[in-house]
């Protein structure tokens, strides 16, 4: 599995007005990786997403997508920012619905993958339980497990946090790395969160607003397994925060800059 | 106290014919015109003749039954057909305005001329009205369903045939049960409406004949047997709501 990404480039055109989403983007991303997208909202970076998940077309450039498998289309996989799941179906649904539709998972014993991923999430207890009935974090842990079971080539996610509560959202990046570790997936994880990045990522793509480019790519070189509280004592993660924190800062500074200047 | 919503089910009904009972009573209403609600129910129930009563109720039944089944059933089709393929509802829509407003049963006549004076001719004309409310609250409820999940179904490769059954249908559903709930309401009101005119039994038939023969209290008694029926079919589709629609027990 790998991505690359060439030239790439989109364009909303709305009311005979055009609005660069991202242009002339340039990357890679390599089987197994962490891969963080992080940039100010306004960046197009849900679209370059969006994009890669098949939902938006590029408008120029080359988007180039190679299977595990070359005999098979690569599977993807997509965890929203909140409301993903389908709120008619209850939990365990929620992820055999999606199993059922899978070419790949034909022949297996859906009910044990389910039980196995609802289980890793620790929601057993709350396997028929309707959505709205949950907490959002747990959710969101329901669309993790969701997108893990479907054992996709690549998995995606959209700031898929963002609306949780400081407590919960630690709980969460902790069991995201360590799903991600036991099934070795690689993964495109989009965030306007510093921390968040530097604490998921083994890299980094920073992007600056409009438009939407790569402003630069950073190795996060933490070790594995990470564990919050020890590793935001190390002085290289302090590093890398503040790194990242003088980029996206001279990023503001450029944007104010610019818009001071008369159109 | 709201709460206990059976005993205002009963209570709202009943409180409206004891006042009515005893205004008749103490002569405020003519019995002529207003025989008491006691009057109406004992004849309903006793000594109307039994079998006349049944056959207009069950002649009623039949052309709501097989009219609203066969106009809900393509109206939700349709209204999801029209709802996801853009083309198909570009094309549909200005009829769908077009035809909505005229009141069925100004087109009674020319459904008759179709379908003969039979049975087919009402049950068609229940079909159509259903039909359109059914299709317009279908193709409501469809456009309601959010967004996400489309992409959610999209990403993840969900087939035709279960996106439809199982991301379109239930995420519309709200907007169905409204329609169909109007459709319901709307089959007796045509119904009763197509029996005045061209029928020899049915609910309809029977008020307007006890209206010309001066059977007043036979003339309430269709009446009440009409409210009686729209008072079990808005139940049974509340509890037909409920039962298939279990995520939303919260709403109300």
């Amino acid at each position: 599995m790998h991505i690359s990404v060439t030239r790439l480039g989109k364009t909303f055109f709305r009311k005979k007005q055009q609005t660069i989403a991202y242009e002339n983007l340039n990357f890679h991303i390599r089987q197994g990786e962490f891969f963080c997208i992080l940039g100010p909202s306004g960046c197009g970076k849900t679209s370059l997403l969006r994009t890669i998940a098949g939902l938006e077309a590029a408008t120029s450039g080359e988007l180039n997508i190679q299977p595990l498998d070359s005999s098979k289309p690569s599977s993807i996989g997509m965890v929203f920012q909140e409301h993903g799941l389908f709120p008619w179906m209850t939990i365990r649904n929620n992820i055999r619905f999606l199993l059922e539709n899978n070419a790949h998972m034909v022949g297996y014993d859906l009910d044990a993958i389910v039980n196995e991923f609802i289980h890793l999430v620790g929601l057993t207890k709350f396997a028929d339980y309707f959505p709205h009935q949950l907490s959002g974090g747990m959710r969101q842990r329901v669309s993790i497990a969701r997108s893990f079971a479907n054992e996709p080539d690549i998995l995606l996610m959209d700031e898929p946090f963002v609306f949780l509560d400081y407590q919960t959202r630690c709980a969460l990046h902790g069991l995201l790395l360590e799903i991600w570790q036991r099934k070795k997936k690689t993964l495109v994880f989009v965030t306007h969160d510093i921390e968040e990045a530097v604490f998921l990522a083994d890299r980094v793509l920073v992007m600056s607003a409009h438009p939407g480019t790569v402003k630069t790519i950073i190795d996060i070189s933490l070790p594995r397994p990470r564990d919050f509280l020890t590793l935001r004592k190390l002085p290289a993660y302090q590093n890398q925060v503040n790194e990242l924190m003088e980029l996206l800062r001279a990023e503001d500074e450029a944007l104010d800059h610019n818009n001071k200047q008369p159109v | 106290m709201l709460k206990n919503r059976y005993f205002w089910l009963f209570m709202s009904p009943l409180s409206i014919l004891l006042l009515w009972e005893t205004s008749t009573r103490s002569g405020l209403l003519d019995p002529r015109f207003f025989p008491a609600p006691s009057a109406i129910f004992n004849y309903l129930l006793f000594t109307s003749p039994s079998e006349g009563l049944w056959v207009d109720i069950s002649a009623s039944l039949y052309r709501i039954f097989w009219g609203y089944l066969a106009g809900c059933a393509s109206g939700i089709a349709l209204g999801v057909i029209m709802g996801l393929n853009h083309t198909v509802r570009v094309m549909i829509y200005p009829l769908v305005a077009l035809l909505y407003p005229i009141p069925k049963i100004a087109i009674l006549p020319l459904i008759m001329l179709v379908f003969g004076i039979g049975e087919m001719s009402k049950i068609v004309i229940v079909a159509i009205g259903s039909f359109f409310l059914v299709l317009i609250n279908t193709l409501h409820g469809v456009d309601s369903v959010a967004k996400i999940y489309h992409d959610v179904a999209q990403v993840y490769r969900i087939k035709k045939h279960n996106f439809i059954l199982r991301v379109i249908l239930p995420g519309a559903s709200p907007a169905i049960f409204t329609g169909l709930k109007l459709a319901i309401g709307y089959s007796l009101v045509i119904v009763v409406a197509a029996e005045f005119s061209g029928a020899d039994a049915g609910i309809g038939y029977l008020i307007w004949q006890s209206w010309e023969t001066f059977s007043i209290k036979a003339m309430y008694a269709g009446i009440f047997v009409i409210g009686a029926l729209g008072l079990a079919f808005s139940l049974t589709l509340n509890f037909l709501e409920r039962r298939l629609t279990p995520w939303r027990d919260d709403d109300k």
